[in-house]
């Protein structure tokens, strides 16, 4: 039995409750045990009292989308390494997705990662599974033995479904599960070789550019195929101004659609690639300061349901080479909330409450995931933050392998201090 | 190499666009003393005496490669020519391990073609040799722009204010982005012209005037830069047919008779002729395709001389010996 656990006197914030007051978390037997009111453990030696005083308590981030590299690549990330950056960067749990060598598209590949990540004993790890065998795109995955192993939701991240049909088949097919189809947008044949956003700086850089284009005609079509079958489309990594009024539209409709962005969606733009600097090579790519600005608005409007990190690590001697020839992807499970922190909170764009929503209640919902809340008798995920403390990204102190983000050596602001799954503390900031 | 802090250009030849018009200035007047090298029984001068030159051509290149290295044996460079083809390239060598492994051999310049935007500032980036940029993707190809600034020069006298228009697959082409930096450094006026599924879709950012029709461009400007129309790009679906292509963008002579002035021609070849540009056109008296190949080893020699910590003033007095 695990001991109990007293976060005392933070400020509690958990959206899902619309709660927002200073005072106790008593965690006690894996649950919430009681909020708000204060809590006299006396001399107790069973209960580890650990002082909030001018943090945030709230319910743990959850992460509907990040690349564990494992099985494959286990030499850049593997699952235990991953949960562990998870942790640091205030996750108390991730969903994988299944871009995997072999692909995660069996229940013998889910339960593969259920078991490491039980091992691993940091963060959760919930498996995502393949829409399609070996995401080739061709025929459905068997989405009824991945739901019964443990996978969450189904999606070929990394590769758009090509065919409308597959499409059609896949959201009609997750319904019997009650899954969200995680869509990643792009229209292969307007993207192809693409390096970087279609605009001025790639035609400085002679750089191949993507277009907006390539991702609003996979999100309105898939919009559309989720109206028409009732199916649930989650819309990964949105990166434009097109999509966000696409979603828009989709949802005034009824559409069960939902959606999420990045922390560096949000952040930066296609000038972060002037030098050819592959930790800003990343699909979808930044785009102008304007997608930024709108992408900023719709987290606040409500129109993006979720900041999911897109967590992408590669091996450093991957990305030193020449840009176009470079892997997409950055790191971002240790920098995420701080990047929003940052770019959100800091600028007045979203206050604590709603970043929390994004990060943890708004993820927890739409995958069903538990979590999400500090409801009393619900699992004790928690992370404890506080948001105007500010540090320096180091890459050589991440937990994960990989090294790859452009924050290098930015001064951040929000900082993780500790991060408890089932009540139990899974990372806590050396101080 | 001695003389890096000192060296009017930087360390690096990446482009035109990071130079200012004074450098781009003081190349083309550095090239000139050097064009009556070229001139002489004995094409050859002590001035790089002692310098080791590696010619790294990770692309195929005829002109460019022989230009440069004419340039530097004028110079009396020592000189080494590496094509990817049976070089460790070939075996799966990275670009950063070529790197590292010319530095450790204590190279004192790169002359760097690569298929790839960006590969020369990225061997820049991490050694300490003088690079130089002989075309990197579809990014800069910089010794062609100034090649042909100077070419412009010599024709009229002057850069600022004449018209030039770069005819083709601007979308693609190093040299089109090296010209338009470089001549609008220098104060021309420049416009491009071609189909519009081979121009960047953000080319009126870069402040270039746009022709759909190549009568108008013919009409409009004092010189035309035509560029190559590559097979491929009729194969990866940016035009429909070579012939059609002739027939809407070629530059011919009819094409240039109607126009209301003289317009010189520049190609920075291969041409495909017929296709681009027709032979009488190549061949006319307004072309001055064969001048651009003569100047091309003067301006290389000018940008050698400077890359190596040469001093400018000097640069008449290196004709006769060596200046480093």
């Amino acid at each position: 039995m695990s001991r109990a656990l007293l976060l005392r006197g933070g400020r509690i914030v958990d959206p899902s409750q619309r709660l927002d007051v200073i005072g106790d978390v008593y965690i006690a037997n894996e649950k919430i045990e009681s909020l708000g009111e204060a809590v006299d453990v006396g001399s107790r030696d069973d209960v580890d009292v650990i002082d909030c005083a001018g943090r945030v308590v709230s319910p743990g981030f959850i992460d509907v989308h990040c690349h564990l590299r494992e099985p494959g690549r286990e030499d850049v990330e593997t699952i235990a390494t991953g949960a562990r950056a998870a942790a640091a960067g205030g996750f108390t749990a991730v969903c994988a997705m299944p871009n995997t060598d072999p692909v995660t598209d069996n229940q013998a590949a889910v339960g593969f990662i259920i078991r490491q990540a039980a091992r691993a004993g940091a963060s959760r790890v919930y498996p995502i599974g393949a829409i399609s065998l070996g995401q080739r795109g061709e025929s459905l995955a068997e989405f009824g033995e991945m739901v019964g192993a443990g996978a969450v939701a189904v999606s070929d991240d990394g590769k758009p479904v090509a065919s409308a049909h597959l499409m059609r088949t896949a959201l009609e097919y997750a319904r019997t599960f009650g899954i969200p189809v995680a869509d990643h947008c792009e229209e292969p044949t307007l993207a192809v070789g693409g390096a970087m956003n279609e605009g001025i700086v790639s035609a400085r850089l002679g750089l191949k550019g993507v277009p907006n284009e390539a991702e609003e005609i996979m999100a309105i079509r898939d919009i559309l195929l989720a109206r028409r079958t009732g199916g649930h489309v989650h819309l990964c990594h949105m990166s434009t101004r097109g999509s966000v009024e696409l979603i828009r539209w989709g949802k005034e409709r009824g559409v069960n659609v939902t959606a999420e962005v990045c922390p560096h969606h949000l952040s930066l733009t296609e000038e972060s690639v002037e030098g050819y600097d592959t930790n800003a090579k990343m699909n979808p790519p930044l785009r102008s300061a304007a997608d930024v600005e709108a992408l900023q608005q719709s987290v606040r409007d409500g129109t993006i349901d979720v900041i999911a990190t897109d967590h992408a690590p590669h091996h450093y001697d991957e990305k030193e080479r020449e840009f176009a020839d470079a892997p997409n992807g950055i790191v971002g499970l240790e920098t995420a909330f701080a990047v929003n922190v940052t770019w959100l909170v800091a600028r007045g764009v979203i206050d604590v409450a709603m970043l929390v929503e994004k990060m943890s209640c708004a993820p927890a919902r739409i995958f069903r995931l538990p979590g999400g809340t500090l409801r009393r008798g619900t699992v004790a995920d928690v992370t404890v933050f506080d948001p105007d403390a500010d540090w320096t990204v180091d890459p050589a102190r991440f937990r994960s392998k990989g090294r790859n983000t452009p924050y290098a050596g930015q001064r951040l602001n929000g900082r993780v201090h500790l991060t408890a799954v089932d009540g139990r503390v899974i990372y806590r900031l050396e101080e | 190499m001695s003389g890096h802090a000192a060296a009017p250009l930087g360390k690096d030849l990446l482009g035109l666009e990071p130079l200012t018009s004074e450098q781009i200035t003081l190349i083309l007047d550095t090239a000139e003393p050097f064009k009556e090298i070229s001139e002489r029984v004995i094409k050859k001068v002590p001035t790089l005496r002692g310098a080791t030159i590696v010619n790294l051509f990770f692309e195929a290149s005829t002109r460019t490669r022989i230009s440069f290295e004419f340039a530097e044996k004028r110079l009396s460079a020592d000189t080494v020519n590496v094509a990817s083809t049976g070089s460790s390239v070939q075996k799966g060598e990275t670009l950063v391990d070529t790197a590292r492994n010319l530095e450790a051999m204590r190279i004192d310049m790169v002359v760097i073609r690569h298929g790839a935007s960006g590969a020369a500032q990225f061997l820049a980036d991490r050694i300490e040799s003088n690079v130089i940029n002989a075309g990197d993707g579809m990014h800069e190809h910089p010794t062609q722009g100034l090649l042909d600034l100077l070419t412009l020069r010599d024709h009229f006298k002057r850069i600022a204010g004449i018209k030039v228009c770069i005819v083709g697959d601007v979308l693609h082409s190093r040299v089109a982005r090296s010209n338009i930096w470089g001549l609008k450094k220098l104060g021309a006026h420049v416009a491009v012209c071609g189909p519009r599924s081979l121009l960047p879709n953000a080319i009126d950012e870069l402040d270039v005037e746009v022709f759909e029709r190549i009568e108008d461009a013919i009409d409009w400007a004092d010189a035309l830069n035509i560029l190559r129309l590559q097979l491929e790009r009729m194969q990866a679906g940016y035009i429909p047919s070579l012939r059609e292509y002739n027939r809407v963008f070629g530059v011919s002579r009819e094409r240039l008779e109607r126009a209301s002035r003289d317009v010189l021609i520049l190609h920075p070849g291969p041409m495909n002729r017929g296709v681009e540009i027709d032979s009488d056109v190549a061949d006319g008296p307004f072309s001055v395709i064969l001048d651009q190949v003569t100047n091309g080893v003067a301006v290389r020699m000018a940008v050698l001389y400077l890359l190596s910590g040469g001093k400018p003033e000097l640069a008449e007095a290196a004709k006769g010996g060596g200046s480093r």
